[in-house]
């Protein structure tokens, strides 16, 4: 039987014909990507503004009127589920997961545009129910991004009437264009990749993108059905969530629900959640290492399982949220070990991006600094998630700034600054000019120094049992020296909140005035560094998709005289050094064997 | 054309099965659309599987006496009192309903246009008729025995809470998969996939019979526990 659809058929792929056809209501993935990428990078800008206001507050109490309780505690809701939901996993997933996976795999599109363009339009409106809800009577939700009931819909709450309706609203329509985008994804990845393309020669970007994918078509109905559960107790008045309680001094109609049931709920979806973020940026960054340091990854196939496994247990650990929530001490004991074993094939990977720096041919370009940065940062956060896995060692430490911090380190700066590397790697190929390099640098310094800066004086915060969320500790009750660190952290934060303008200014500027890149600016071996044109035009391969004929990662292969072999590069076509005595291994077989297409 | 060029090859072993998944171009013999099918409702499965989940959690930890759904279902026929009857048809139907709808696919691929069309509007008839019912049996609760959302006079509030979402969230998929039918069977009436091909036919049934599935796990977990 014959599937073959639009991909081997190039006339069929609807060719745009006016602006809003091309631009705006665009099937083209690379269109779409950009679109998720502006709007993600837009309402990321607004979060990381509601930070800076929090900031203010906890390093300056008392000085600023605008700012009071009822704010502090919404912006510290929207700043985390702005930052979490609707830009890191809508630009990693939306936004590079669009632009990269059809370019990498050697497919013209999505094997779906249109429903592709529908997981855009829909991921705006999602953006747009969430903003409104700034202008709703009462504000915006207030109840912490994890929206714990029955807090969350109760009065003295900030937001509690319309906000967190708007919240749940929204988020229910951004599980709907994510399971739309991502349904695509999954599908283009088993089912559209260039002849030659065995999954075993996926670029390790192809491989986080994917399993990340699938965690959050599997994770996501978690959020979905708490929504759905929370909305009914919130407007019909059921009691899923609800126990009989006494609020103000009246008893309310609630009567016999589970507050940890929506906890449990919540945090099945959580803690998935937390890699459906780190996967693409684990594989995007194993590509920007590889690529900068001229060396094929060390272990490519480790890499791989190692994403795989660590997307299966991300199911496992999700109790590990709520050791102090109220469990079966036994639970404590298995989410634990299982928190424990998961570190495993993540500090493996770890392992493997060092081993792939050394002996490596360094190049110190701007991809490359962030792609180290994230090592640092990454191995930092980690390290404490170690204190925080542990029963005995996190109760003391839960709910303190101990807890800001780390998660802060791993699941925020670290996937930001693979978002960055990304962006200086790409953004050649997507407007094929390079972002300038002494901007980049000054970002770059001040954003990673910046992070220790704000995040390593928090460890200490926690230590100190300083409480997280609260609007105001008060003259007596952290010590002088505690208040003077937060001053600190805030001067920091507003330093690296300023050098983001620095970056954005980079981005505009360098669209229009960058210095030209050409195709292949960083010899990069994958398939989206050889479209014929850059950026790539609709159906992105011309008359003929590419054929692979080998990894993604020959770099420095020994007896070749270049320093790389794109992966549509033909055995026959390599070109050797005249030197006979170096035996030349061109198979392009390191990553595992494959048996050459025969038709 | 395009996949396990040597297919001969393969054993039986699970090399065989790498084999056929690390292979070029496509993972799955199966066109786009019926993959992305599976994969959808695999999120769906895990979406059914949290709701029967938590309705499961807040009935075994409620302090209220929970209904004995067998009483509450139960409908007086001539004199009768029969429990559980009308779910018992509703069941009857649906199950019914998957069974038109197989024949529905096996016709599609023999090509015979006309019987693929009345199948399918069977099955969209049947699915209506499941939706229909349900409604009755709505307003029966709501109106006669006065169960709402959010309390109902015999016993814990939950289970008129479950009850609705759950039976209400798969109605839904019931109505959109009846409005599925129809169109696709329209198009087929129409000629559409003439040169296509008939496959939407059998992503249309996948839907079709995930939906009775998830129906046989609401009966046995929510009506007989």
């Amino acid at each position: 039987m014959n599937y073959t659809a639009i991909a081997d058929r190039p006339d069929e792929s609807h060719h745009p014909t006016t602006f809003v056809t091309k631009y705006i209501w665009s099937q083209d993935h690379k269109v779409i990507a950009i679109q998720y990428a502006g709007t993600a990078i837009f309402v990321g800008l607004i979060a990381l503004v509601l930070s800076g206001m929090m900031r203010l507050q906890l390093g300056f109490p008392d000085s600023f009127s605008f700012i009071n309780p009822s704010d502090y505690l919404q912006f510290v809701t929207m700043h985390g589920m702005i930052m979490v939901i609707y830009l890191l996993t809508a630009l990693l997933l939306g936004g590079f997961g669009n632009y990269l996976i059809p370019l990498m795999l050697g497919a013209r599109d999505m094997v779906f545009p249109y429903l592709n363009m529908l997981s855009y339009w829909t991921y705006l409106l999602s953006v747009i129910v969430l903003l409104a809800s700034f202008f709703v009577p009462g504000g915006p939700a207030g109840a912490g991004w994890t929206l714990y009931p029955p807090q969350s819909i109760l009065q003295g709450t900030p937001g509690n009437d319309m906000g967190i309706i708007m919240m749940l609203a929204s988020l229910g329509i951004f599980i709907v264009a994510f399971t739309m985008g991502g349904l695509n994804y999954v599908t283009t990845v088993l089912q559209a990749r260039a002849k030659g393309m065995t999954l075993m020669r996926m670029p390790l970007t192809i491989w986080g993108i994917f399993v990340a994918t699938i965690l959050g078509l599997l994770a996501f109905p978690a959020l979905l059905v708490s929504a759905i559960m929370m909305l009914l107790d919130k407007l019909v008045g059921t009691s899923f969530f609800m126990p009989a309680l006494v609020s103000l001094g009246e008893p309310l109609s609630y009567q016999g629900g589970s507050p940890i049931l929506f906890q449990h709920l919540f945090w099945f979806f959580g803690h998935p959640e937390v890699y459906i973020v780190a996967l693409p940026a684990f594989g995007m960054v194993s590509d920007v290492i590889a690529t900068h340091a001229r060396k094929n990854i060390f272990g490519y196939r480790m890499m791989v399982w190692a994403i795989v496994a660590i997307g299966g247990l991300s199911f496992l650990v999700w109790a590990h949220h709520m050791y102090v929530s109220g469990m079966n001490p036994y639970f404590g004991f298995f989410f634990a070990t299982t928190t424990l074993i998961i570190a495993v094939p993540t500090a493996l990977k770890v392992y493997n991006w060092v081993l792939t720096l050394w002996r490596g041919n360094i190049h110190m370009t701007l991809p490359m600094m962030f792609a180290i940065g994230f090592i640092f940062t990454f191995t930092h956060g980690g390290l404490t998630g170690l204190f925080l896995g542990n029963v005995v060692v996190d109760l003391p430490l839960s709910d303190t700034y101990f807890v800001v911090g780390h998660f802060h380190m791993v699941m925020g700066v670290s996937p930001i600054m693979v978002l960055f590397a990304a962006i200086y790697h790409w953004f050649p190929k997507i407007t094929g000019r390079f972002l300038n390099t002494s901007l980049g640098k000054l970002h770059f310094w001040i954003t990673f120094l910046g992070t220790y800066a704000i995040y390593l004086p928090m460890h200490y915060l926690g230590f100190l049992g300083v409480p997280r969320r609260y609007f105001a500790m008060g003259a007596d009750y952290i010590p002088e020296s505690a208040q003077t660190l937060n001053a600190s952290i805030t001067v920091s934060a507003l330093i690296v909140g300023l050098a983001q303008l620095v970056f954005i200014a980079n981005l505009l500027w360098s669209i229009f005035r960058g210095q030209p890149a050409g195709d292949n600016p960083w010899n990069a071996t994958t398939l989206e560094w050889q479209t014929a044109t850059t950026p790539p035009g609709h159906g992105n391969w011309g008359a003929e998709l590419p054929v692979v004929y080998r990894w993604a990662y020959d770099y420095s292969v020994p007896g070749v005289k270049a320093d790389f072999i794109p992966q549509n590069c033909p055995q026959s076509a390599v070109e050797l050094v005249a030197d006979e005595r170096a035996a030349a291994d061109v198979s392009g077989e390191r990553g595992g064997p494959y048996n050459e297409p025969t038709a | 054309m395009t996949v396990k060029d040597n297919k001969a090859q393969q054993t039986d072993d699970w090399s065989g099965v790498v084999h056929d998944w690390g292979a070029d171009k496509q993972a799955f013999d199966m066109p786009w659309g019926k993959l992305m099918m599976w994969i959808f409702l695999l999120s769906d499965t895990f979406i059914f599987s949290i709701f029967l989940t938590g309705y499961m959690n807040v009935r075994m930890s409620s302090l209220d006496t929970w209904p004995n759904p067998s009483e509450v279902f139960a409908l007086n026929i001539a004199g009768h009192h029969i429990p559980l009857v009308l779910i018992a048809i509703m069941t009857f139907i649906l199950i019914t309903s998957s069974g038109t709808m197989a024949m529905a696919v096996n016709f599609a691929y023999r090509g015979d246009k006309r019987k693929t069309v009345y199948l399918m509007a069977a099955t969209a008839l049947l699915g209506g008729s499941f939706v229909g019912m349900q409604a009755f049996e709505w307003t029966k609760l709501i109106l006669d025995e006065g169960v709402r959302p959010w309390g109902n006079p015999m016993g814990a509030a939950q289970f008129g809470s479950s009850f609705f979402m759950i039976t209400g969230f798969h109605g839904l998929h019931v109505s959109a998969g009846v409005i599925y039918l129809s169109i696709i069977a329209r198009r087929v009436a129409r000629g559409h996939y003439e040169h296509k091909g008939y496959q939407i036919v059998e992503i249309t049934g996948l839907y079709w019979h995930f939906v009775d599935l998830v129906w046989v796990f609401i009966f046995a977990l929510f009506y007989l526990w």
